[in-house]
């Protein structure tokens, strides 16, 4: 499967990475590249195999519905930039 | 048979197709994948744990409750739950999301199709169908008034459990679409897995809208937010019909979008800002193994259930000899049930469930107030309704006393004796007084004799004025009838 520039500049887009137009070939390239070296799983036939999700065969663990975090909003804006009683803040975001 | 409402355009006869998506806040203790607490109104930040904040190498942990309470809530939404089932992650940015991505379920969710009925203005009542139930995580929330060039960001709200119920798009008018979310907020009021709060944001909905004229294949849909009461909801469906039918008929084509509410302005309009987002690239979170519940736990918590509004509705016409709208009113809310099955117990029924009907719920509604907010409890109404019944006082001073206990406080019969509002039902006394009466007024009294048989009612209103409105008006009636005869 190869990629064409256009999906590139999507994809940078929506993981909000900016990239030069000089970039825009190199990664389709390599992009390109990375899906063909994926794309050889599908040489192999897994019809009657069941999705496998672990080796362990583990199912997730379960906690007990208690309160026992929180209560450290100090810590939790600790490294933001402008904040104001304890609330991130962030450049004006309205619809 | 239920009958929608069809829009009439320019040119065609209209019908809509409704589908709404709700998200019901889950009710337990602690978030979905932390420890920090789930409340409302707290200070900034001061409920989130570092998994909240989506520090760098913490790890989710699921809240079995939160599990419980989504399978106990596909039980009573008659749906199939599933054993297993996968978290994904939904990718988007947004300040409000500390993760950039939502903890979901996609392909897997814990509950699969199911159903409801709701019931509809003419009495009839309509089955709609639930495509699916998934846990997932709320957002953060922001505040953008506080300054002109920042928003706020608190993240309180952030990783609270979310059940997203997801109806088909079985609904073919905003009253039918309302009903349907009245019954899904009495429903998981009755199990207790949400309180429905629409005000405080812990029951939200959104709408997916199109029109086709009639019989027709299904028309683009636009989503709708921002519905936070019912009755916006509703409004906000009819004016998104009318304009798609406005586009179409002017030969245009809708565009499939998410339209903001504006309650204000009573419209909808383009969220342009969020198109791009629609690639969410979800895929599933490997922090996170499947869920599996076995059959065991699943059938404990489908016994666990309470009776649910259908049942008890039926049971209150069955029982209690009620009408199936009074039992309708009466269990539309778990709280409102208990309350008359609370004071009905040795009293007449239909007369208890036309008091609380009409007085009780009506001065509810009139002040806005819930049921757990009333200041009468029901060993006080039930101690005014009987004061009523035996003949205390009349029905017409039980009004004022009640609206007296509701405002100020007070046992009813306490208002009775403090402000003398005893009934006078002694016919001694008050013959003396329809005598004074007749005495005092000659020229009625004659008019009356003459044949004018209305001042029948001038006469008791006179008497009543006398005592203050606390003569048995049955008794005046017959001892004026008695005494303007001779």
């Amino acid at each position: 499967m190869s990629l064409d520039r256009a999906t590139v500049i999507r994809i940078a887009n929506l993981a909000k990475i900016h990239i030069d137009d000089s970039e825009i070939d190199i990664f389709t390239r390599e992009l390109s590249q990375i899906l063909n070296w994926v794309e050889q799983l599908n040489e192999v036939d897994v019809k009657n195999v069941k999705p496998m999700t672990g080796v362990s065969g583990m199912s997730l663990r379960e906690r007990e519905d208690e309160v026992l975090d929180g209560g450290y909003a100090d810590k939790i804006v600790k490294n933001s930039k402008e904040k104001k009683k304890n609330s991130f803040s962030v450049p004006k975001v309205i619809e | 048979m239920s009958n929608p409402i069809k829009l009439k355009g320019e040119k065609f006869l209209w019908e809509m197709v409704i589908g709404l998506e709700v998200h019901a806040q889950v009710k337990c203790k602690s978030k979905l994948f932390s420890g920090a607490a789930c409340d409302f109104g707290a200070e900034p930040n001061s409920l989130v744990s570092f998994v909240d904040a989506a520090m760098p190498g913490m790890l989710p942990v699921i809240n079995k409750e939160a599990v419980n309470q989504a399978i106990k809530t596909g039980h009573a939404l008659n749906a199939k739950i599933n054993e297993i089932s996968v978290f994904d992650r939904k990718n988007y940015f947004y300040p409000d999301l500390p993760q950039g991505y939502q903890i979901s379920q996609f392909k897997s969710p814990i509950v699969g199709e199911g159903w409801i009925d709701i019931s509809l203005e003419d009495g009839s009542s309509k089955r709609v169908e639930i495509e699916r139930l998934h846990l997932e995580q709320d957002a953060g929330k922001s505040t953008h008034d506080q300054d002109p060039n920042l928003s706020f960001i608190d993240l309180n709200r952030s990783g609270i459990p979310l059940m997203e119920i997801v109806s088909k798009p079985d609904m073919r008018d905003w009253k039918e679409a309302g009903a349907y979310l009245r019954k899904l907020r009495s429903i998981v009021r009755y199990i207790d897995t949400c309180d429905g709060n629409m005000d405080e944001g812990s029951l939200r909905c959104d709408a997916n809208v199109s029109v086709r004229t009639e019989g027709d294949v299904l028309g683009t849909r636009c989503e709708l937010k921002n519905l936070n009461s019912v009755k916006f909801m509703m409004k906000a469906i009819e004016f998104e019909a009318n304009r798609q039918i406005e586009v179409l008929e002017g030969g245009e084509k809708v565009e499939q979008e998410t339209r903001l509410y504006d309650p204000n302005k009573n419209e909808t309009r383009s969220m342009r800002s969020k198109e791009e987002a629609h690639d969410y690239r979800y895929f599933p979170d490997p922090d996170l193994l499947p869920l599996h519940v076995d059959l065991q736990r699943i059938n404990r918590l489908k016994k666990e259930l309470p009776e649910l509004p259908d049942k008890k509705k039926e049971r209150f016409e069955k029982e209690y000899n009620l009408s199936s709208y009074d039992a309708g009113v009466l269990t539309a809310d778990i709280q409102h049930a208990n309350f008359f099955e609370k004071v009905v117990v040795g009293r007449n029924v239909k007369f208890t469930a036309n008091w609380i009907i009409t007085n009780f719920f009506g001065m509810l509604n009139d002040l806005g107030k819930s049921i757990d907010e009333s200041p009468v409890d029901s060993e006080q109404l039930g101690e005014l309704l009987d004061l009523i019944q035996d003949g205390t006082i009349s029905g017409r001073t039980a009004k004022d006393v009640f609206e007296e206990m509701f405002t100020k406080g007070g046992n009813a019969r306490q208002i009775v004796e403090s402000k003398g509002l005893k009934q006078i039902s002694n016919t001694d006394e008050l013959e003396k007084m329809v005598k004074d009466v007749i005495d005092e007024n000659n020229k009625q009294v004659e008019q009356y004799r003459s044949g004018n048989e209305k001042l029948l009612g001038w006469f008791v209103g006179q008497v009543m004025k006398k005592t203050g409105g606390t003569a048995n008006p049955k008794i005046v009636n017959e001892v004026i009838l008695r005494l303007l005869k001779n």
